[in-house]
């Protein structure tokens, strides 16, 4: 375990984590360090085309087999079922309404895709193997718990409830939002082009992403910070230690999943991020649509302020550090 | 030269149900609108700035349409069910055109 702690300890003074750190303490500092709009997206287009096309050149590398589809069943199941749990815990933990904790529940069923990104990289760094799927594995994770939240929402006769749902408007809105089409298609274009096309363009998605990553960090700590430092009156105790107590029962969740999955170190700790993980661009998208009395302060301030910094500064190297001490690696 | 009366409707709503409201702009025959970007502002559920939204959640935008008066009531109901549950702000004012064909 000394070796794991090692890791962790390592992990947590990579430039990725730093560099989030650096835009976390600027915001809470009150610096006026932003990025244009146009920039932080466009770094994200760059991030899910190269994450989703080198995942898809690694499935061509070794091809389909039970596993992939066994991965994807369990990330369905874990997906939808997380959310029961996250409401229980937020039941008992906070005051929150039904429709707030429900609405809260949903992202922790749902992925952070941001997270992945960064637990890919310093797993790379680490020199720990994952399977090229994982990256079809999180897009998988993105829906199913807006499903469960407002079922939970629906069974409790919640007034919101009775005009809420998920029309087949909003689920094609879901299915078909522009960070999961573009990694689902890089994921699809990589795995039909294979190891040629990924020597083709590969100056282009590995040279460059690791400091891509590092300044699109730095920008998401700036946009926590910001939300930190403006969600006063929104967030409780009870509130603030589920944004933390959370993510380490899903990453449970996803260990036992990929342990029983037999997934290698690399693919537990990603299955471990993933189930840690909470949204904060999809559900919250879904929810103003399907939810709007939902307070948005509350589940944007827990999903992006509390969970997103805890799971890139400490989550990642803990999950990573208790899968290969687990799986070996 | 010769003007008419018209009724101006600004309707500020949250950015993700601007597609959903167009939509029944159009399908209440309004088919001239302006859509315009929110840089930030204050309301009931606080401060906000366009300045590092990261998802299609956040921000404001802006509709505005021209319309005979006459059509104001039927366009109001139209768009009732989109504005009833969001966060916005619809503000109608009396204002004058030069070509009244137009609306």
């Amino acid at each position: 375990m000394g070796s794991a702690l090692e890791l962790a300890v390592n992990n947590f003074v990579s430039p990725v984590i730093l560099c989030f750190l650096l835009g976390l303490a600027a915001a809470l500092a009150r610096s006026d360090l932003s990025f244009p709009q146009a920039v932080a997206k466009g770094m994200s287009l760059y991030l899910l085309f190269a994450i989703g096309f080198k995942g898809g050149a690694s499935v061509a590398d070794h091809g389909v087999d039970a596993l992939l589809i066994m991965t994807l069943i369990a990330a369905v199941i874990l997906s939808a079922g997380l959310p029961f749990l996250a409401f229980f815990l937020l039941k008992v933990m906070t005051r929150l309404s039904t429709l707030d904790a429900a609405a809260v529940a949903a992202h922790y069923g749902s992925i952070s895709i941001v997270t992945f990104v960064a637990a890919t990289s310093v797993l790379q760094a680490q020199g720990v193997a994952s399977e090229g799927f994982m990256v079809a594995v999180a897009a998988a994770m993105e829906a199913p718990a807006i499903v469960s939240a407002l079922w939970l929402i629906s069974q409790r006769g919640d007034s919101g409830a009775q005009k809420s749902g998920m029309s087949a408007e909003l689920m094609r809105e879901i299915l078909l939002n522009g960070s999961i089409v573009l990694l689902v298609g890089a994921f699809a274009i990589g795995w039909i082009t294979g190891a040629e096309g990924k020597a083709e363009i590969d100056p282009f998605i590995t040279a460059p992403f690791k400091g891509v990553l590092c300044l699109f960090l730095l920008d998401m700590g700036l946009v926590a910070g910001r939300g930190l430092r403006e969600s006063k009156g929104a967030m409780s105790r009870g509130l603030v230690l589920f944004g933390v107590i959370m993510p380490l029962a899903g990453a449970m969740f996803g260990l036992g999943a990929g342990a029983l999955l037999g997934l290698s170190a690399g693919g537990v700790a990603l299955m471990m991020v993933l189930s840690a993980s909470a949204s904060y661009i999809a559900v919250p998208a879904a929810m103003r649509v399907a939810l709007p009395e939902a307070n948005p302060a509350v589940y944007l301030t827990v999903s992006l302020g509390i969970t997103f910094p805890f799971n890139v500064t400490i989550g990642i190297p803990i999950y990573i550090a208790v899968a290969t001490a687990v799986i070996g690696g | 030269m010769e003007m008419h009366e018209a009724k101006r409707v600004e309707i500020i709503i949250e950015a993700i149900m601007t597609k959903r409201l167009t939509d029944l702009l159009m399908d209440s025959g309004v088919t001239g609108f302006s859509v315009l970007p929110v840089k930030g502002g204050s309301g009931r559920s606080g401060h906000w700035t366009r300045e590092g939204t990261i998802g299609r959640a956040d921000g404001m935008s802006c509709v505005v349409c021209m319309i005979r008066p006459d059509r104001l009531d039927g366009l109001l109901e139209a768009v009732m069910p989109v504005l009833e549950r969001h966060i916005g702000v619809v503000n109608v004012t009396d204002a004058h055109v030069m070509r009244a064909e137009r609306f």
